[in-house]
C-alpha cells in the first residue's frame, strides 16, 4: 500500500500557505523537516499540563515529566534497535553528539601519533571536532577518497586502515550528495583493526531504517529536527561498555552520584553524560514526530522518496544546462545540481519567487565541492509528505531558469 | 549630470513598473548585471574582495578628473545586476558626493524582501567598501 499523501500534508500545518503569490513547495527537508502537528501538540501540552523538572521530583508533575521523558528515550531506542534506553543520550543536536564523543572519547583513548579517518563526504560538524582533537593530541586525520559520483573508495578506506586506527567517524548519508555509504563494510573492516565507528546519521536516520545491533555501530549520532521532530535536540547512541569507559563530558547536576568538596562520583549511563536540566519538552515531543514515522513505516517511507527522487531525475534529465552533482548508486532523497552558465544562488532565487524552498551553496561541506571542483549546489531534498506534482513544479521552475542561459 | 537623488528617484519608477511579482523582479536585476562595465582579470583578486558578501564581489575604484571610477564584478548574476544598481548611483561623482549620498532607493524598492536579508547585509558591505573608498581619495586630494 502507498503513501497517502493528501492525508500526511494535511498533518503538517506549514504546508500550507503561500510564498511570493505561489504555493509553498518545501525541498528544504535535509536542512530540517517539517513537524506535525501531533509534535506541535505534543509541545503545547507538555508546557500546559506537565511542565517540571524531571527525576527527583517529590510530586505529581514532576513523575509525569520523568515519565514521558524516559518514555521518549524508550521510543528512540526502539527507533534504532538499541539493547537499552540507557545507551540513548539527549544533546542539543548531531553536532554535540560528535563533539561529545571527540572531546569524551577522544580525550582518553586518542593520543599522539594515533590515527582518525573521516570521509570526503563529510559535514563540517563531523570534520572540525576531529581536527581540534588531533590538534590538541598531536593525532592524525585521514580522510577516505571518492569518485567522481560521490561514491568513497572503499580499498582505498581499506588501505587507510591500520592498528594506529583509534577512531573511524563516517557519515551515513551525504546531506550534500544523498550517498548512502557502505557502512556495515566500514565497520566490520574499523573493527577488524580495533578501531571504534562514528556514525552521523543526521540525514539517515529520517529516511533508512537503522538497526545499531545490526550495523554493530559503537556511536549513531542524529538531530530530531531532520526526523520531523523539535530543533535543539539530538541524539547521541553509544554502546554501554564504550559509554562507560569514557569520561564524562560536563559536569553539573544529573550527571553525580555522590559529591563532596573532595570527590565527586559520576552517575550511570546515560545521566553521566546528560549534566544540567535537559531539554524536556523538545525530548517529549520527539516521541510524537517518532510515532508519526512508525505509523507511515520506513519501508513506506523509503519507496515514496525514491520514486520521487527518480522522477524528479528523469523530468530534470530533460531540462537543457542540468548537471547532475551526486550521481551514486545508492541515495537517499537528495538531489544536488547545477545549471549550466549560473551560480546556484541565482537559480536559488529564482526557484524562492517560485515558492520552491530549497538550499543553495556549500552545504558545510566546503572540502567536498573543493574535490568536486565546485562553488556549490542547488540542492533539492525530499521528505514524506512531497508530492510528484511538487516535483512537476521544480521541473518546470528550474526549467525556466535554464533557459536564461542555455538557449 | 542627474543628482543622486534624481537617478534614485529613476530606479523606483522602474522597479515600481515591475510591480510585486517577485520572478519578474528579479530576472530584471540579473539582466542588468549584463550592461556592467568589464573587470579587469587581474584585479580578481582576495585584497579586492567585499567581506561579508555571500557570493564573491570585486570593487576597485580610482581617480578620474576628481571624480571616483569604481569598477566592480561578482560570481552571480543577481549581485551583478545589485552592483550596477548602486554604481548607476554612485559612479563618477566626486568624493565629497559620495560620501554625503543617502541611499533611499534600496529601501523604496522594497529591496530587503526581494533580496532577503543575507544579501541585504552584503549590499551594505558593498555601500560601505564604496564609501571608504570615496574616503580614501578625497583624502588623497586633500593632501
Amino acid at each position: 500500500m502507498g503513501i497517502e499523501i493528501e492525508k500526511i500534508r494535511g498533518l503538517f500545518p506549514v504546508l500550507h500557505q503561500e510564498v511570493h503569490g505561489k504555493p509553498l513547495v518545501y525541498f528544504d527537508n535535509a536542512a530540517t523537516t517539517q513537524k506535525p502537528q501531533a509534535v506541535l501538540d505534543a509541545l503545547n501540552n507538555y508546557y500546559s499540563t506537565d511542565n517540571s523538572n524531571i527525576h527527583r521530583g517529590a510530586h505529581a508533575l514532576a513523575d509525569r515529566a520523568t515519565r514521558y521523558f524516559e518514555e521518549s528515550r524508550e521510543a528512540i531506542q526502539l527507533f534504532i534497535n538499541a539493547r537499552e534506553s540507557a545507551e540513548v543520550l539527549f544533546t542539543k543536536g548531531t553536532t554535540e553528539s560528535i563533539n561529545l564523543v571527540a572531546s569524551t572519547f577522544g580525550r582518553k583513548f586518542i593520543g599522539k601519533g594515533d590515527e582518525i579517518i573521516i570521509s570526503t563526504l563529510e559535514h563540517h560538524s563531523n570534520i572540525v571536532p576531529w581536527q581540534m582533537l588531533c590538534e590538541e593530541k598531536g593525532a592524525i586525520l585521514k580522510v577516505i577518497p571518492i569518485n567522481d559520483a560521490g561514491e568513497i573508495l572503499f580499498d582505498e578506506f581499506d588501505k587507510l586502515l591500520s592498528p594506529k586506527t583509534k577512531m573511524v567517524s563516517i557519515v551515513h548519508a551525504s546531506n550534500a550528495l544523498g550517498t548512502i555509504n557502505p557502512v556495515k563494510k566500514v565497520i566490520a573492516a574499523a573493527h577488524a583493526v580495533g578501531a571504534k565507528v562514528l556514525l552521523d546519521g543526521a540525514q539517515s536516520t529520517s529516511h533508512l531504517s537503522i538497526d545499531v545491533q545490526d550495523l554493530d555501530c559503537d556511536f549513531l549520532a542524529f538531530s530530531a529536527h531532520k526526523l520531523y521532530g523539535p530543533t535543539g535536540l539530538g541524539v547521541l547512541y553509544g554502546k554501554r561498555e564504550v559509554l562507560e569507559s569514557m569520561p564524562p563530558y560536563q559536569g553539573g547536576g544529573e550527571m553525580i552520584k555522590e559529591v563532596t568538596f573532595e570527590k565527586t562520583t559520576y552517575n550511570e549511563i546515560p545521566f553521566k553524560f546528560e549534566a544540567g536540566t535537559p531539554n524536556i519538552g523538545d525530548v517529549i515531543a520527539f516521541k510524537a514526530a517518532l510515532d508519526f514515522v512508525n505509523a507511515i513505516g520506513k519501508e513506506e517511507i523509503r519507496q515514496h522518496e525514491d520514486e520521487l527522487l527518480r522522477y524528479a531525475n528523469e523530468l530534470l534529465s530533460q531540462v537543457k544546462g542540468f548537471i547532475p552533482v551526486g550521481t551514486a548508486a545508492e541515495k537517499v532523497s537528495v538531489l544536488s545540481f547545477n545549471i549550466n552558465a549560473m551560480h546556484p544562488y541565482d537559480v536559488g532565487m529564482m526557484l524562492d519567487a517560485n515558492g520552491i524552498a530549497v538550499r543553495t551553496g556549500h552545504h558545510c561541506t566546503q572540502p567536498l565541492m573543493k574535490r568536486l571542483g565546485l562553488e556549490g549546489t542547488v540542492r533539492a531534498s525530499f521528505a514524506v509528505y512531497n508530492s510528484k506534482s511538487e516535483i512537476e513544479k521544480l521541473a518546470e521552475g528550474v526549467s525556466r531558469i535554464a533557459r536564461i542561459k542555455n538557449k | 549630470m542627474s543628482s543622486i537623488q534624481e537617478v534614485q528617484d529613476e530606479i523606483v519608477s522602474e522597479f515600481e513598473i515591475l510591480g510585486d511579482d517577485k520572478e519578474s523582479t528579479i530576472y530584471y536585476i540579473m539582466e542588468l548585471g549584463g550592461s556592467l562595465e568589464e573587470f579587469p582579470d587581474n584585479e580578481r583578486i582576495e585584497t579586492n574582495t567585499i567581506k561579508g558578501c555571500q557570493s564573491k564581489v570585486w570593487l576597485i575604484a580610482d581617480e578620474k578628473d576628481g571624480k571616483v571610477h569604481f569598477k566592480a564584478d561578482s560570481n552571480t548574476d543577481i549581485t551583478k545586476g545589485l552592483i550596477t544598481l548602486l554604481l548607476r548611483v554612485l559612479n563618477y561623482r566626486i568624493p565629497e558626493e559620495i560620501i554625503k549620498a543617502e541611499l533611499n532607493f534600496v529601501e523604496r524598492i522594497g529591496m530587503g524582501s526581494i533580496i532577503g536579508s543575507q544579501r541585504s547585509n552584503g549590499f551594505a558591505s558593498m555601500i560601505k567598501q564604496i564609501k571608504l573608498y570615496a574616503l580614501a581619495i578625497q583624502s588623497k586630494q586633500n593632501a
